[in-house]
């Protein structure tokens, strides 16, 4: 224990020392020219390795191209091909190909343990950026020492936490339109790793990681009634939050504390918002209103509420102390929002907004000002931020009989729209913290 | 210049394995109003929708549904005039319940729709409520836009799934 405590320091160290390097990409809505970077195939250090070290490189070169911020060299215009890990790098070679960075690498694979080292070049100025590392983990988990080396090339050259090692739970969605089978799901947030949590009996909905990553908040129809249960994702285990005289609830989220949960609860056809402690079952009502009051979110710092209300006519955005209270309405533009959630940085909410019959994903400052579109079609919806609060989840929905959800990814600044690949339609993603 | 690798061990690689509780899984059944209760399941050779005292005359004979407009959850006059035909039978067959299943169109936000489409099957109980049905006979089940009973994106399709649906869930038989 001892042991890993040293390391990880040793690693939070090399995180701070490595903003000081030359290389530097600032990520903002400036950059349209993709940083490039070489990444030959990685060395294997033993014959057991051969196949490992190739997957390997690859998900790290998927990782840093798949951001839109940074340009994988084909292997076909290096100079130099392979170099062993521990030789010099021959950066004249590097330069002539207009290599900006360069990573090399090394995998063992013994006794199904698996090392994975690297270091990161800035070619230009011939240094190495940050210090070269190693990953030690089972062969198993091969993927996961793959997106932690890309997270260290990611934030030594943009500055930024990086979110590459982290997972997203969603919903996982097959079977006829009219009767779609719903499972919660656990994915890499590749879409690598796919993982079922329930079977698919029962309608869920709505589900939230806790701010460690450990439970799952979310909606189940397994009474024949909406309930919120939490589930343990280690073991699986759950079981059914006691919300009050048999009354149905949804739309849950954990508080930035872990302890609490805010939901929305249905009596006598009205919805209102409540706060749970998840271990004493304490409920405090924060809403009271014949209005719908649903899909709450916690600031960063657990202090206020942002959610929607149909209060004044049509759907709008709102934000409240968490105890209730006043609350403020912060959307005024055209049309109706939904489902707004508050960054992990906690300058930003993400939403949904519905004008002339087309939805889209959007950004707003806390105070409503500076709202930006980074999507629009038929049906998106239901936005979730990455942890490091650069890259926005949502669903998308293709419209009619053969109409099914699938899990797009943008950035903050509106680039890199794309699909996340899944063997199943899914839906209501929600993107849980970077994994230690 | 030499470099020393700073070594980190992953200590908890342990990817968690799929596994579901099937056990425990169960309960209801029949969701979405078309099909969810089938009223010539017996099939004993007469039309089981010609005895007025029959689920199925409830669901074909007087209707089982009423449809709302875009965000609505007032009930329109035919609407009121399907639910005063869902009454009377509900007064005159008293060994049966009923689930009143609320449904959206696909066109607004899962959790806005769970809540839409819990106001109109509240509102569909309140009314027959009104009209003396026993509260304690009917349940409501809000169901958002996750069962639609149509599925094509053009307004027909949308308008019929703008619906409150009442099941009748328990029959005599169950009771004895």
């Amino acid at each position: 224990m001892r042991f890993l405590v040293v390391l990880l320091a040793a690693l939070w160290g090399l995180a701070a020392g490595a903003q000081q390097g030359p290389l530097r990409l600032e990520i903002t809505e400036g950059v349209i020219e993709p940083l490039t970077f070489a990444i030959p195939t990685f060395e294997a250090e033993n014959a057991a390795a051969s196949d490992l070290a190739e997957q390997v490189t690859r998900v790290v070169a998927s990782d840093l191209s798949g951001t839109g911020l940074f340009r994988e060299l084909p292997a076909t215009s290096f100079i130099a091909q392979r170099a062993a890990f521990a030789a010099p790098v021959r950066f004249p070679d590097w330069r002539a190909i207009n290599a900006q960075a360069m990573i090399t690498g090394a995998v063992a694979v013994t006794g199904g343990q698996v090392t994975v080292k690297f270091r990161i070049y800035d070619v230009f100025s011939g240094a190495e950026l940050g210090q070269g590392q190693q990953f030690v983990g089972t062969e198993a988990g091969w993927r996961r020492m793959a997106h932690k080396v890309a997270d260290q090339v990611y934030s030594r050259i943009t500055g930024e936490a990086p979110y590459f090692d982290s997972r997203v739970v969603f919903i996982s969605e097959t079977g006829p339109k009219g009767n779609r089978r719903q499972r919660v799901a656990l994915m890499d947030y590749d879409g690598a790793n796919v993982q079922f949590l329930t079977d698919s009996s029962s309608i869920v909905l709505n589900p939230r990681f806790s701010p460690t990553g450990d439970r799952i908040l979310y909606t189940s129809y397994e009474t024949g009634f909406p309930q919120i249960f939490v589930l343990d994702v280690a073991t699986v285990g759950r079981r059914s939050l006691d919300i009050g005289d048999g009354s149905m609830g949804f739309a849950p989220r954990f508080a930035p504390n872990g302890r609490t949960a805010v939901y929305s609860l249905e009596q006598g056809g009205n919805s209102d918002l409540y706060a749970i402690d998840l271990a004493s079952g304490t409920r405090q009502r924060l809403t009271r209103a014949p209005s719908i009051e649903t899909a709450p979110s916690y600031s960063p710092d657990g202090r206020q509420i942002v959610f929607e209300s149909d209060r004044s006519g049509t759907q709008q955005l709102y934000v409240m102390p968490a105890s209730g209270g006043e609350a403020r309405r912060i959307s005024f533009g055209e049309g109706r929002y939904s489902t707004p959630v508050w960054s992990p940085r906690g300058d930003l909410i993400a939403f949904t907004k519905q004008t002339k019959g087309r939805f889209a994903i959007g950004v707003m400052r806390v105070d409503g000002s500076e709202e930006r579109l980074l999507s629009a079609s038929p049906l998106d919806e239901g936005p979730t931020w990455s942890p490091n609060g650069r890259v926005i989840m949502f669903t998308r929905e293709t419209l009619g009989e053969n109409g099914a959800p699938s899990i797009y990814s943008v950035d903050i600044t509106g680039r890199n729209l794309k699909r996340i690949e899944l063997p199943t339609a899914a839906s209501d993603p929600a993107w849980g913290p970077l994994q230690p | 210049m030499t470099h020393i690798l700073r070594l980190m061990a992953l200590s908890a690689l342990i990817l968690v394995t799929a596994c579901s509780n099937p056990g425990r899984f169960g309960g209801f059944g029949g969701f979405g109003g078309d099909g969810a209760f089938d009223p010539n399941a017996p099939g004993n050779g007469a039309d089981p929708a010609s005895d007025p005292t029959s689920p199925a005359f409830f669901s074909q004979t007087i209707g089982d549904r009423v449809l709302f407009a875009v965000d609505q959850s007032t009930l329109s006059p035919e609407a009121q005039l399907i639910l005063e035909q869902q009454a009377i039978w509900l007064m005159s067959n008293a060994d049966y319940e009923a689930i009143i299943e609320g449904h959206a169109d696909e066109q607004g936000t899962t959790e806005y729709n769970i809540a839409l489409s819990a106001r109109r099957a509240n509102a569909v109980r309140e009314f027959l409520v009104a009209r003396g049905v026993a509260g304690n006979r009917l349940r409501t089940l809000p169901l958002g836009k996750e069962r639609p009973a149509e599925l094509c994106a053009e307004e027909r399709c949308y308008a019929a799934n703008r619906r409150a649906v009442t099941i009748i869930s328990t029959g005599p038989a169950a009771l004895s």
